[in-house]
């Protein structure tokens, strides 16, 4: 076998040094397929590296940071020990469940285990209207319209019946709270359970989703034209008049901005917590 | 979906809606709480100029949760229920409903409908013994 590639090598150099008359139609690649060919064994086909397209002419662009907000303690005097102990609790449970980046407002699908169930686990995927709790007891609510039946499901992040929570839409809206929802029109909570997840880079800004939804008829759960919600995502235009709108502003408390007792910066805190729970995390 | 798009306008030109809410407050049953029977039984849907209310809580304490009975005016008549979800959150990791749903039963237990059209929470199945009748006529669980 050696001997014949040799053989066959000597031949193309052979064939490459003899001058040809029509040189620019002959080309050794030919050559070399004859050459592979009088062997009887087929060359194998090896596909070309896939070429990595590096854009140069934009800047390498970081990974986004995410801290959960359940690791942020809350502003109080409890001893800070106990939210370290937490944390620590917090970061074992998350090497085992993978706990996503996700916002209110993102979809998610979540997988619990229920011994009620069929196969004793439970899937759900809804939109996440609120996250709350801090520590081990934090918690987060999906809603989903089933049937035509609203149904909302309070799930806590670290219960050891969760059993996988994916993202199937990772986006932010206009708000904090998606309360709303519940007095909103049915489509705007409506998803189906084969939604195909979106992919978004994990170096990609997350999209905020600039929707603002109709109401149902008055009355609703809440008067969420109150400043004290302060609500960006609701046609305010479609339900209440302009006389209305400025009379909700009577309950407005604007010193309320002005309190610097109730000012809680947390941008150092939160990146103390990111190195020690990324540190942690890669133990 | 139709329907409601439809009568919505007409609804807000006239005079006679309320902007005041007559829904009681998110609170787990008790008597006098109007409620949506959710399977096709005929009485539950026949339209009626008064809607089924809860007369009486089979519990201790007057309270309704999941799973337990009630006795309801509905078009006139005693009828007994099982309630299959409220509005009031329950315990973390069940579903809380966007209405306080009830299912009409025999005094046996059995359902008096066919068919079950809203989604039941599974933890209902812990009463598998008494309610099999209507936990198999239940489409969909959540």
């Amino acid at each position: 076998m050696a001997a014949r590639t040799q053989r066959a090598g000597a031949l193309i150099r052979l064939i490459r040094n003899v001058p040809f008359q029509n040189e620019r139609m002959f080309s050794t690649f030919s050559v070399q397929l004859q050459a592979a060919g009088s062997s009887h064994e087929p060359p194998k086909f090896t596909p070309p590296a896939k070429p990595v397209i590096v854009d140069k002419s934009r800047p390498e662009e970081a990974v986004r940071r995410f801290v959960s907000p359940e690791f942020i303690p809350p502003r109080q005097r409890t001893n800070p020990l106990k939210f370290f102990l937490e944390r620590k609790d917090m970061i074992q449970r998350r090497k085992v469940l993978n706990i996503p980046e996700f916002y209110v407002g993102s979809i998610l699908s979540v997988t619990m285990s229920d011994p009620h169930a069929a196969n004793n686990t439970n899937r759900f995927v809804g939109i996440c209207i609120q996250r709350s709790g801090k520590g081990l007891g934090a918690t987060f609510i999906l809603r989903n319209i089933i049937d035509g039946q609203g149904v909302e499901i309070c799930y806590e992040l670290y219960n050891p019946r969760m059993k996988s929570i994916e993202v199937l839409k990772l986006e932010k809206r206009l708000d904090d709270n998606l309360m709303y929802l519940r007095d909103a029109l049915p489509e705007y909570s409506t998803f189906a359970f084969d939604m195909k997840p979106v992919h978004l880079s994990p170096t990609q800004e997350v999209p905020v989703n600039e929707l603002k939804v109709k109401m149902k008829p008055r009355p609703w759960s809440k008067r969420w034209e109150r400043p004290k919600f302060n609500i960006q995502g609701i046609r305010f235009d479609l339900c209440l008049t302009p006389e209305q709108m400025e009379h909700a502003q009577k309950w407005a408390e604007p010193w309320r901005q002005y309190d610097m007792l109730k000012e809680y910066d947390t941008s150092s805190l939160e990146e103390k917590i990111y190195q020690e729970v990324q540190a942690e995390l890669r133990k | 979906m139709a329907f409601s798009s439809m009568a919505l306008p007409k609804i807000l030109s006239t005079t006679h809606y309320r902007f005041f809410s007559v829904s009681t407050v998110v609170a787990a049953l008790q008597k006098l709480t109007r409620v949506r029977v959710v399977d096709n039984s005929s009485l539950g849907n026949t339209p009626y100029h008064r809607s089924p209310r809860v007369i009486h809580v089979y519990t201790k304490n007057g309270v309704g949760k999941v799973g337990d009975t009630v006795l309801l005016a509905i078009k006139g008549q005693k009828k007994k229920a099982l309630i299959v979800g409220h509005k009031m959150p329950g315990p973390r990791m069940s579903p809380r409903f966007d209405s306080n749903n009830v299912v009409l039963i025999e005094e046996n237990g059995n359902p008096t409908g066919t068919r079950i059209k809203a989604p039941i929470p599974t933890h209902l199945r812990k009463l598998e013994g008494d309610y099999s009748k209507l936990l198999a006529i239940a489409q969909r669980f959540v």
